[in-house]
């Protein structure tokens, strides 16, 4: 086995500090090497050398309960490779105007200068595509870079986390939580958003609480801007009617707005895009109990909740567009005459609805434990989410410590998604990531690019997905380029013989 | 037979001179039962906008519905491209009508799923398992129709049927739900990229594979490495387009042109997938420009470069599309469309009996719409996809039986000669 030893900040920080978070969870987790080996493998993107023997001297239990506490677990080692991507810590207003604004200007300009692009507008933007120059472009300026450096940033970071935080399982549920709340960024301003989203959005709640972690993805531009809730207004009185015999529904309370009052928008009525996908993949799950209907009402509640993307703006509710009639949300009567409170009401349905405790423990289980975890398991998730009222630190907690999780018909039972195996390669090889773009590409090929997985539903999650031929051979080279120490902005302590044949043996794909 | 055809207006009168391409009757009569079948499945993943794309411009509720978005009647240069007098192709479809005007192309419009979800991610599954509303259906519908091949292979005296690791292969970096199951089937991304480079290492984990316990991993590596075999043999060299086809430089353009290499490297390619993206538009659709627009110029002059490319292999050749379902038929507030119902799919072939639009036509008024706002489904998806199964690759309709499971009588629209 690979000899090199990382010290490791955190396990000493954790001695002593934990205590308090351990008495709260009276579960007995099995401290074998097995058990040990296989909590590092899902809670973590892979073991590192000497990982195993580190957490079998603090204990199974403690380790566990310190991952689930990450802000008293130091990361300064990560900070400092952090620090190179100056973009990270920028706010949505800043990166449109200083950034996206600019090079929007300086492309128009190009384009005006008969400098079409080659082959027209290609619609089917490859991820990271703007990276590489468009063959017979003109040499990229320095506009243009900036611009492009807001995407590369966030996928550097994303890399490095994975591979070197210490706050493995936060960085785990981080990539959870985004794929959950999916947004894609070849969808227009999306990408001004992404940083902050991030940050702002998923990463302050995934141990948080789930309303609030739901509420913050609602407001945020970026999830306004991809499910096109910032264009979805009251339906004006002439537009045709959508759903006529359901639309009666509601009673004679759901008065027509007349006198609407709209900004400088083209929008013209209802999009049910984001109140379609909120109950669908954000709560209830699609067969969480929804109706056609509910989207209408859902999508109703959320009307006036917009943005000025050319501004960077964050969320603004303009009471002109909302549609103040009364609505009907799974049996709940939002009354009429509201406001922005409409959306919050919808959210709070939502988050306490029964479907929605148990949608999010089957997904948070298969993640975790297998790719159809047991029943019993998901259940008692799910109770415990309804009895926390949502604390995804206990759901969590509930699922890494149960005895399903440590069963062993677990143990390797999930496949690695290609972000899973290029960070778990190279966590265990010690690998130092000068430049993580190129691993960036890597992903690309596999069929996962980061922040660029256009539908909604994020990625599969599960190995019928990504057990491919193509997906095979793409690890295979990758672990032989490992091996040679050829992987562009990688460098390894040491050569190693077999390293290739560890990297793409079959033990290696699973988790 | 219970089999239909329901004639459309004035397209009706078509059919009295159906136009194969001389070469292809040639063809087909040169290489009966010589040549296997070729079925190249195509999704437009997202919900293309079927209205849009087969426009019916003979409805006046289509005009109404759609103030800003509506396809012009034939005419000028933004205007439908006019097949029978009431159904027109998108103008940036122009390159299909060569392939109707041969009889080659066939639409089947109002068709879909009777299934009643507007979840993209449902409707694709139903359309993919081809088991509508049954979520447990552990394969797709194409991995079935090879899993049913392949037992009734054992059990015959001919050569078996599966010697080719290379007989259904997806141009996808991931495996489709349509090719998911138990008969082996490839995801490739890029036939050129698919190779261990190191030789050594390329030996050993073929043998550590072959080695392993693990059934999933052990499978998909042995089809792989068989796989590469063959394609290092066959394929060589840069490929070349054939009869001056020109694919567009798109991702989905260039795994129509890998589907072509594969055919013609005669690898035993049957079963090919293909997908296209980027159909959801729920904001500023646009209409004879903008975002549907560039998405059908992308996705025709794709399908049409193959056609092309395949030449006189198209007389064995069907290449059929399909979306998960249509969108609603008025556009919404943000001059997009919301997911809806029926939608239309091509199909093209010299075996196919074109220049005709099939299905019953439900009409777009209020009161003919799915849930008063959609286009309804007069075809269900499985009548063509069954058709394809039975006639054109040959399959007796026990089989049929077994890829469409509970779905024990279909109604084949007549697509197919």
């Amino acid at each position: 086995m690979w000899t090199r030893s990382i010290a490791v900040v955190s396990f000493v920080m954790l001695l002593a500090g934990s205590g308090r978070t351990a008495a709260k969870a009276p579960v007995s987790v099995p401290a074998t090497d097995q058990s040990v080996a296989h909590a590092l493998n899902r809670l973590t993107f892979g073991a590192r050398p000497g990982d195993v023997e580190r957490v079998r001297a603090i204990g199974l239990q403690r380790w566990i309960d310190e991952q689930l506490a990450p802000a008293r677990v130091a990361d300064a080692a990560l900070a400092s490779r952090l620090e190179r991507l100056a973009t990270l810590k920028l706010d949505s207003k800043t990166i449109q105007q200083e950034y996206s604004g600019p090079a929007m200007v300086e492309r128009r300009q190009r384009q005006l200068a008969g400098n079409r692009e080659p082959g027209g507008a290609n619609p089917e933007m490859a991820p990271g595509g703007a990276r590489r120059p468009e063959p017979g472009a003109r040499q990229t300026s320095e506009v243009l870079r900036k611009d492009r450096q807001v995407i590369s940033d966030i996928e550097e970071a994303k890399l490095l986390r994975a591979v070197y935080s210490e706050r493995q399982l936060e960085e785990v549920l981080v990539d959870f939580w985004f794929n959950h709340f999916n947004v894609f960024a070849g969808k227009g301003a999306t990408r001004n958003y992404l940083t902050e989203y991030e940050r702002e959005a998923i990463r302050s709640y995934v141990l948080g609480n789930f309303r609030d972690l739901l509420g913050a993805t609602a407001k945020s531009p970026a999830m306004l801007f991809y499910l096109d809730n910032w264009m979805s207004t009251a339906d004006s009185p002439s537009s045709e009617p959508q759903m006529t015999r359901q639309r009666r529904s509601p009673g004679p309370q759901m008065t027509p707005i007349t006198q609407i009052e709209r900004p400088q928008s083209r929008a013209r009525g209802l999009n049910e895009n984001y109140a379609r996908e909120l109950l669908e993949l954000h709560t209830l799950g699609v067969d969480g109990g929804y109706t056609q209907v509910d989207v209408i009402h859902v999508a109703r509640s959320f009307t006036g909740w917009t943005i000025r993307p050319r501004q960077g703006s964050g969320l603004m509710f303009v009471s002109a567009l909302h549609d103040r009639g009364a609505k009907t949300v799974l049996g709940h009567t939002i009354k009429a005459g509201g406001g922005i409170e409409d959306g919050e009401q919808v959210l709070d349905i939502l988050a306490a609805h029964p479907s929605t405790a148990r949608y999010i423990a089957l997904k948070l289980a298969t993640r975790f434990v297998s790719d159809a975890p047991p029943q019993e398991l998901v259940q008692r998730a799910a109770a415990r989410f309804t009895a926390t009222k949502g604390d995804l630190r206990e759901v969590v907690r509930t699922i890494v410590t149960s005895p399903e999780f440590f069963a062993p018909e677990a143990y390797r039972a999930k496949v690695k998604t290609p972000l899973e195996f290029v960070a778990s390669a190279l966590r265990s090889t010690g690998a130092e990531v000068r430049n993580a773009l190129p691993l960036a590409r890597e992903l690309r090929e596999m069929g996962m690019p980061l922040y660029f997985c256009q539908p909604p539903t994020g990625y599969d999650d599960t190995a019928s997905t990504w057990v491919s031929a193509g997906a095979l051979v793409s690890r295979m080279n990758f672990a032989v380029a490992l091996g040679k120490n050829e992987v562009r902005g990688v460098s390894l302590p040491r050569a190693k013989d077999d390293l290739a044949l560890e990297i793409g043996s079959p033990e290696f794909q699973r988790r | 037979m219970t089999s239909r055809r329901v004639f459309l207006k004035s397209g009706a009168m078509a059919m009295v001179t159906v136009g194969f391409a001389p070469s292809f009757l040639a063809r087909t009569a040169a290489a009966a039962g010589t040549r296997k079948k070729l079925f190249i499945s195509v999704f437009q993943r997202g919900a293309v906008d079927g209205l849009n794309m087969v426009v019916p411009f003979g409805e006046a509720d289509y005009y109404r519905a759609r103030p800003s978005i509506a396809i012009a009647r034939p005419g000028g240069s933004d205007g439908a491209i006019d097949l029978n007098g009431f159904f027109g192709l998108h103008p940036r479809m122009a390159s299909f009508k060569p392939l109707w005007d041969r009889g080659e192309l066939a639409i089947v419009h109002a068709c879909g799923s009777h299934d009643t979800t507007r979840s993209h991610f449902d409707a694709q599954d139903y359309m993919e398992s081809a088991t509508p509303g049954v979520k447990s259906t552990k394969d797709g519908w194409l991995n079935r129709y090879l899993q049913v091949r392949h037992e009734r292979a054992g059990e015959s005296e001919d050569p078996p049927l599966h010697d080719s690791p290379l007989q259904a292969v997806a141009l996808t970096k991931t495996m489709p739900r349509a090719l998911q199951g138990v008969a082996p089937a490839l995801a490739v991304g890029n036939t050129d990229d698919f190779n261990v480079s190191d030789m050594g290492a390329k030996a050993s984990f073929e043998e550590i594979y072959a080695a392993a316990k693990d059934k999933t991993l052990h499978g998909t590596a042995g089809e792989t490495f068989d796989a590469m075999r063959t394609l290092n043999q066959k394929t060589k060299g840069t490929y070349r387009p054939a009869n001056g086809a020109v694919y567009p430089r798109s991702p989905f353009g260039q795994a129509l042109q890998e589907i072509a290499r594969l055919a013609k490297a005669d690898v035993g390619l049957e079963i090919a997938f293909a997908e296209s993206t980027q159909w959801d538009h729920h904001v500023n659709e646009g209409a004879a420009t903008g975002q549907i627009a560039n998405r059908l110029d992308d996705f025709s002059r794709g399908v049409a470069a193959l056609a092309q490319d395949l030449g006189e292999r198209m007389a064995d050749t069907v290449i059929l599309t399909m979306s998960e379902f249509g969108r609603a038929v008025a556009e919404n507030g943000s001059r997009g469309t919301d997911h809806g119902h029926g939608n239309a799919m091509f199909v093209i072939g010299g075996g196919v009996k074109g220049r005709e639009v099939y299905g019953k036509w439900p009409g777009l008024a209020l009161d003919q719409r799915y849930e008063g706002r959609d286009l309804a489904v007069t075809t269900d998806f499985r009548d063509v996809f069954s058709e394809v199964v039975v006639k054109h690759l040959g399959a007796d309709r026990s089989v049929a039986a077994r890829v469409f499971p509970g779905y024990t009588t279909p109604r084949f629209p007549g697509v197919i000669a």
